[in-house]
């Protein structure tokens, strides 16, 4: 049993932690999600220089041979600074898919692009009627030749209006909530018949909507068998899970610290209000929600390689975690500042639009629970 | 005991309803959030029901009140919100409005009242400070007496809508070296005089409702403060108790309650509705049985106050269980439309100009939950109505 660090991932934590102070305090995130791009491709760049895009993937794919924990390391530092370039969208889902699924091909073809800095990669599989059930298809890939032609409709996909490169899940057979049937793509977004519409999500990102009108890809854009992708999708999603599990401490983190600072020194009737019993318990309530939230953290990034079951019941129930200890954390940080907890120039309401986003982020605290309770 | 409503009751709402009907503007109908609204349109219904007459139910009948019975006025309530009517603006008509006719002198009724009820005086509330929030009797905005003036100094804060205000009610200190509730006084302060300017407060779901007023050297005829010098904070908690009453917010909690059922019966989870769950109907369950709970609650409370007992300390019950539910309602409402929930809609001059995904229904949903965080802390936060019940109530 050891919960502690290697000498490496240490050092991974420091440079991250060192950059994003330098380059990433909260004003400069600001003038980025503000400015028309919405992202800093400056930013990505010195992610590439520094090794941060290519930590999880193996030696052998051209990566630093690092995995779940650094990711989680990663992600927790990126919490803190709220960073909102596209990691999650194209290093740990598409690399994801690459990695898990991927041929040899497509494996040379795509991860030195990401590990570079050069593409940028989302992830398109929700619907509008499909709310979190990564099966629940309309959109099709029916047999074109050696290759597919892909119709249907993607909804909030974020990151989506930096990318160059989609994943995508379309129906190649079945019915439209049948577990059997579902197959992956790798499409351009630049193909012909993939059209965009991008907009802001309410934590300070972008999104499109996308709508695919007979776009035709090759037989090496699927990844995988066709058919047989869910598994495929459910294991890398729960990779991006445990990703955001750890961006989720990193902002509960910080959002403990900021609270409990400001109630000793805010002084109301002549005392700090940390003074005062009813916050002080509160306060303690949110420093054990975030407590219970790193140790769920650190359990689903170590059991990612595990059976199904397993997995499913760990990162379900991480997300369970994160999705209450976020809610009441992000409410109680803007509770306990006040009026200015309220505003868009503190940082507070920003780690709580994060939060209540990530909630939402491939299912919500119900829909996990039920995912839990079915795999248990 | 009798909930029931009687046959005059009914004929009354039935009047209201089809007064509301006929006259309220179709097209603030589909404009739901203040931010989308010109200054004008915040006041059209103001207008129109002051010139019905209806605009202050809740007044005295001398001073334009509708002489209604709680019944009558709870059912105008009800079929308000049931019509999604734009609620009345509070700083005037549920604010300074009593503290004038209850405090002010026959001048100041004469002189400020008109222009409350036409709603052509536009008023906002001078409370409070960035340091002064909870203890707002450790105000330091001073006034000091020259001659006929009082010249006032002093930074407010979260002072809702300000941008638009033509008057402010202030609470100043007049005298400093008393002790913090005494020495305060009750100013009501022209917007347009020199030194005063307003800077806007951006909130975190993109609006800009709430404001900082800055007082440099600004001069306040002595006519202008209501009641005695120094007594200025018994016409405060005159003011905020009314304040906490009005907050609970029943009838628009059961709008919002049917609305979110509507959400709710869209919304699919494996092809039938969210509403068909389990887990969803029972949360909507609980929240609806807790504002039942309230608005018997406060029907209570009411019939209290028709018998002659002002709004007590039990008005605090009312403010964090009406922010409450309101609070919990926007959080379900986000939950129920899923991935669109997330999509920011521009608000102030960029609002209607931009292309906002998802269904009519989930716009703004998130937003939503994000701005009423506010109802938790604005009008004395939940944790000092706790302390007003321990005290007052409980004599802890």
């Amino acid at each position: 049993m050891d919960f502690s660090f290697t000498e490496e991932q240490t050092l991974l934590r420091n440079s991250v932690q060192s950059l994003l102070a330098d380059k990433y305090d909260f004003d400069t995130r600001r003038k980025i999600v503000k400015s028309a791009e919405g992202w800093s491709p400056a930013m990505w760049k010195q992610f590439a220089d520094l090794g941060l895009l290519a930590a999880p993937f193996s030696e052998e794919m051209g990566g630093l041979g690092g995995g779940s924990i650094e990711t989680m390391i990663l992600m927790e530092e990126f919490g803190r600074h709220l960073v909102v370039e596209p990691f999650v969208e194209t290093v740990v889902l598409a690399g994801g898919f690459l990695r898990e699924g991927g041929s040899k091909a497509q494996q040379d073809a795509h991860i030195p692009g990401i590990i570079d800095g050069s593409t940028v990669w989302t992830f398109a599989y929700a619907e509008p009627q499909g709310r979190y059930n990564l099966a629940d298809l309309v959109t099709t890939a029916k047999k074109d030749g050696a290759g597919y032609v892909i119709n249907g409709y993607k909804a909030v996909v974020l990151g989506a209006p930096w990318a160059q490169k989609l994943v995508v899940t379309a129906r190649t057979s079945g019915g439209q909530r049948d577990r059997d049937g579902v197959s992956v793509f790798i499409v351009d977004k630049s193909a012909p018949g993939v059209s965009t519409r991008d907009y802001p999500t309410v934590d300070g990102r972008r999104a499109s909507e996308i709508t695919f009108e007979n776009v035709k890809v090759g037989a090496d854009a699927l990844i995988g068998a066709e058919g047989k992708g869910l598994p495929l999708v459910e294991k890398v999603t729960d990779q991006a899970i445990a990703a955001l599990s750890a961006e989720a401490v990193g902002c509960m983190g910080e959002l403990n610290k900021a609270t409990v600072e400001y109630c000793k020194t805010r002084k109301q009737f002549g005392v700090p209000i940390g003074k005062f019993q009813v916050l002080q318990h509160r306060m303690v309530d949110m420093f054990m929600a975030y407590e219970q939230s790193v140790s769920m953290t650190y359990m689903v990034n170590l059991k990612l390689g595990e059976n199904d079951a397993e997995r499913v019941k760990a990162a379900a129930g991480a997300k369970v975690q994160i999705g209450k200890a976020g809610r009441f954390v992000g409410q109680q940080s803007v509770q306990l500042h006040g009026g200015m907890g309220m505003t868009d120039e503190l940082n507070v309401g920003h780690y709580f639009k994060r939060l209540t986003m990530i909630d939402t982020q491939f299912g919500n605290v119900d829909h996990q629970l039920k995912r839990y309770s079915q795999a248990a | 005991m009798d909930m029931s409503f009687s046959p005059e009751d009914l004929a009354f709402r039935d009047e209201v309803r089809s007064f509301i009907a006929d006259n309220y503007p179709k097209d603030l109908k589909s404009r739901r959030t203040r931010g989308e609204m010109t200054k004008e349109d915040i006041l059209r219904w103001h207008r129109i029901l002051y010139k019905k007459g209806w605009v202050v139910p809740h007044w005295p009948v001398q001073y334009g009140g509708t002489g209604w019975t709680i019944t009558q006025r709870y059912i105008w309530n009800e079929e308000n919100a049931r019509a999604e009517t734009q609620p009345l603006l509070p700083f005037g008509l549920s604010m300074v409005g009593p503290v004038i006719f209850s405090y002010g002198n026959e001048e100041q009724k004469k002189r400020f009242l008109p222009g409350i009820l036409s709603g052509d005086d536009w008023w906002c509330q001078g409370y409070s400070e960035p340091g002064a929030g909870s203890d707002l009797a450790s105000l330091k905005t001073r006034a000091v007496r020259e001659g006929d003036h009082y010249i006032v100094n002093g930074h407010k804060i979260w002072t809702t809508l300000a941008q638009y205000a033509d008057w402010m009610f202030c609470l100043v200190r007049t005298d400093p070296a008393a002790k913090a509730q005494e020495g305060i006084s009750f100013l009501l302060i022209d917007m347009k005089t020199p030194g005063i300017t307003v800077r806007p407060i951006i909130t975190m779901d993109g609006a800009h409702e709430v404001n900082e007023v800055f007082l440099e050297d600004v001069k306040v005829p002595v006519e202008n403060r209501i009641g005695e010098e120094n007594k200025g904070w018994t016409y405060a908690k005159f003011l905020l108790g009314n304040e906490r009453s009005g907050i609970a917010g029943v009838s628009r909690s059961k709008k919002a309650i049917e609305r979110l059922k509507t959400i709710a019966t869209a919304e699919l989870l494996d092809g039938s509705p969210l509403i068909k769950t389990d887990e969803f109907s029972r949360k909507i369950a609980e929240v609806e049985i807790d504002l039942t709970a309230l608005e018997v609650t406060e029907l209570r409370t009411l019939a209290a106050e028709s018998r002659g007992k002002g709004p007590g300390p039990e008005a605090s019950i009312l403010k964090i269980k009406g922010t409450e539910i309101q609070q919990r309602i926007t959080e379900l409402t986000v939950e129920a439309v899923g991935n669109y929930g997330m999509v920011q809609v521009p608000t102030g001059e960029m609002a209607g100009n931009d292309f906002v995904p998802g269904p009519e229904y989930g716009q703004g949903a998130a937003q939503n939950y994000f701005n009423m965080r506010k109802t938790s802390i604005y009008g004395g936060s939940n944790e000092i109505q706790h302390n007003i019940i321990a005290k007052m109530v409980l004599g802890l």
